[in-house]
């Protein structure tokens, strides 16, 4: 159905009703006005009312400039109804609609900001970043669309990634940035990772030689134990070296960086109880020239990677580079 | 003597019926006619759904806790509007709203098309602390919220909005209070807000 079309009774009945209640609200309030207009006044003459036993009232007629002044808000009245939709179904000689202000304004915006839009789309994301018109523009959509999560500064809060360092969760080429942006991601930790049947000792245990490739303190008894479990409970996703796998979201657990905290109790959480961390879509919301914008601003903040070179990249991902040479 | 205003003013009868006209002449215009208009009384598209229990239990947090203070939940048509929120409101994304929660005032942002735009986590951690993800916010901090969700008339609602025109069926009705259980008052509002606005998502 179109919801677009606004006047759509069901019957056309109502249409008439409207146009019958607006007609006679606009001559009675002229007939009442002119009724007014043909009394007789007196000089001195009292309407009859006494308050506090003294005080009368004059009946005094309406000054003629402004009883005028109401007959105009009739003629307004017609003219408006005349131009403007507002009698039932009819649509007013100007053919004006609400959402056809809308789809002009939207035309003119279009004409406007649309060339600058599509001459950065045509850009590689690493010319547009190098770009300082481009740079305010991705700043400004920035903070209209990204910092609730990332921040004004785009450096993160706990749980939402910062997008200035170096570490990327999905991968921090501009191919992967837009993927990130357009599709949104979903990182998943199943609870107890791939190990279900661990008791509490040995999620600590596990914790503790996490903790310790990173370098935070840790038992070092317990992490010798946690690194028998590693192997079985963790090195699925995050590998054997734990460096993680940016293909598919699992994060470097040797780095500093700590996306839900550093702290033991917080970590021993997240074992437990697993995490679901998720990035929403934008794609559709956005379309593609601002999600360009975005990803080179998003690319340009730091830790930006540069695309694999065909010869070293994964053999996985043998048909990227050939886009890339294009470009 | 003539029909003048003393004798209005003078009689209860004549006072009540011509007050009562006086104000509902406007009404009789702009309000009346809606309900005989498909745009206003269909919904949109096969996405506009009845809130499901849990939903519905959210959405009467949002109403107990005033968010309609500060949040409208209706986007204007107007470029300003659509580049930030989406796709502007139409009536016929808002039938099974008893009360609709339109607002008339944004001290934040609006929410007519909150749903998806955040991730569940992101809503937990807001609600809870506004603080912890946007440092400039100036929106209460709704801490209490992680409690268990208590809802006990929940079948009676719905039973009560069927009579206004949403089509709850039986087992629906029957199985609200199990889907709530277990639920937090958290759960209930996000997932409230996870749904708002997204039958016309796609359409610019």
């Amino acid at each position: 159905m179109d919801f677009k079309n606004t006047s759509d009774f069901v019957s056309s009945f109502w249409s008439l009703y409207v146009i019958v209640i607006v007609a006679v609200s606009v001559i009675g309030c002229a007939v009442f006005l002119w009724f007014q207009g043909t009394a007789k006044f007196k000089p001195g003459e009292v309407t009859g009312h006494v308050w506090d036993e003294t005080l009368e009232e004059y009946n005094n007629p309406l000054p003629n400039w402004w009883r005028w002044m109401f007959y105009l808000t009739v003629g307004f009245a017609i003219v408006y109804l005349m131009l403007y939709p507002g009698l039932g179904n009819l649509a007013g000689s100007f053919g004006w609609t609400m959402r056809g202000q809308y789809e002009q304004e939207m035309k003119k915006a279009e004409e406007t900001y649309g060339p600058k839009f599509n001459q950065f789309l045509k850009q590689d994301i690493m010319t547009v970043a190098a770009n300082q018109e481009a740079k305010e523009m991705g700043a400004r959509l920035f903070q209209t669309y990204c910092a609730q999560c990332h921040g004004g500064d785009a450096g993160g809060a706990p749980g939402f990634p910062n997008l200035k360092d170096k570490d990327w969760l999905w991968g921090g080429t501009p191919e992967k940035i837009v993927e990130t942006i357009t599709n949104g991601r979903m990182g998943i930790m199943t609870p107890k990772g791939t190990k279900p049947d661990m008791d509490a000792e040995q999620v600590k245990d596990v914790v503790h030689y996490v903790r310790s490739l990173s370098g935070l303190t840790h038992d070092s008894a317990r992490a010798q134990r946690g690194a028998e479990l590693y192997p079985q409970a963790c090195a699925a996703c995050h590998g054997p070296d734990a460096k993680g796998n940016p293909a598919a979201g699992y994060p470097n657990l040797t780095d500093k960086v700590w996306l839900h905290g550093s702290s033991e109790a917080k970590q021993i959480e997240i074992v437990t109880k697993g995490m679901q961390n998720q990035m929403p879509a934008f794609g559709e919301f956005l379309g593609p020239a601002k999600v360009h914008l975005l990803a080179a601003y998003v690319w340009g903040l730091g830790g930006g990677e540069k695309p694999e070179p065909a010869p070293v990249a994964a053999p996985a991902e043998a048909e990227k580079p050939a886009e890339e040479a294009k470009q | 003597m003539a029909f003048t205003h003393e004798k209005i003013e003078t009689s209860n009868t004549l006072l009540i019926v011509f007050t009562l006209l006086a104000v509902i002449w406007g009404g009789l215009v702009e309000i009346v006619p809606l309900f005989f208009q498909k745009s206003t009384t269909t919904p949109v598209n096969e996405l506009v759904k009845p809130y499901d229990a849990l939903r519905l239990a959210g959405r009467d947090i949002y109403i107990r806790e005033g968010c309609y203070n500060c949040h409208s939940q209706m986007i204007r048509p107007f470029r300003a509007e659509t580049e930030r929120y989406g796709h502007y409101s139409v009536a016929g994304e808002f039938v099974y709203d008893h009360p609709f929660q339109w607002g008339s005032k944004r001290t934040g942002p609006d929410l007519a098309r909150v749903g998806g735009r955040y991730s569940d986590q992101w809503h937990r951690i807001h609600l809870l602390n506004p603080r912890d993800v946007v440092p400039e916010s100036n929106m209460p901090a709704y801490y209490w919220l992680d409690r268990p969700l208590k809802d006990p008339h929940i079948s009676a609602k719905m039973a009560a909005l069927r009579k206004v025109g949403v089509p709850y069926t039986d087992q629906e009705i029957a199985e609200a209070p199990k889907a709530l259980e277990g639920k937090t008052e958290l759960d209930a509002l996000i997932a409230y807000l996870q749904g708002l606005g997204l039958a016309l998502k796609q359409a610019r």
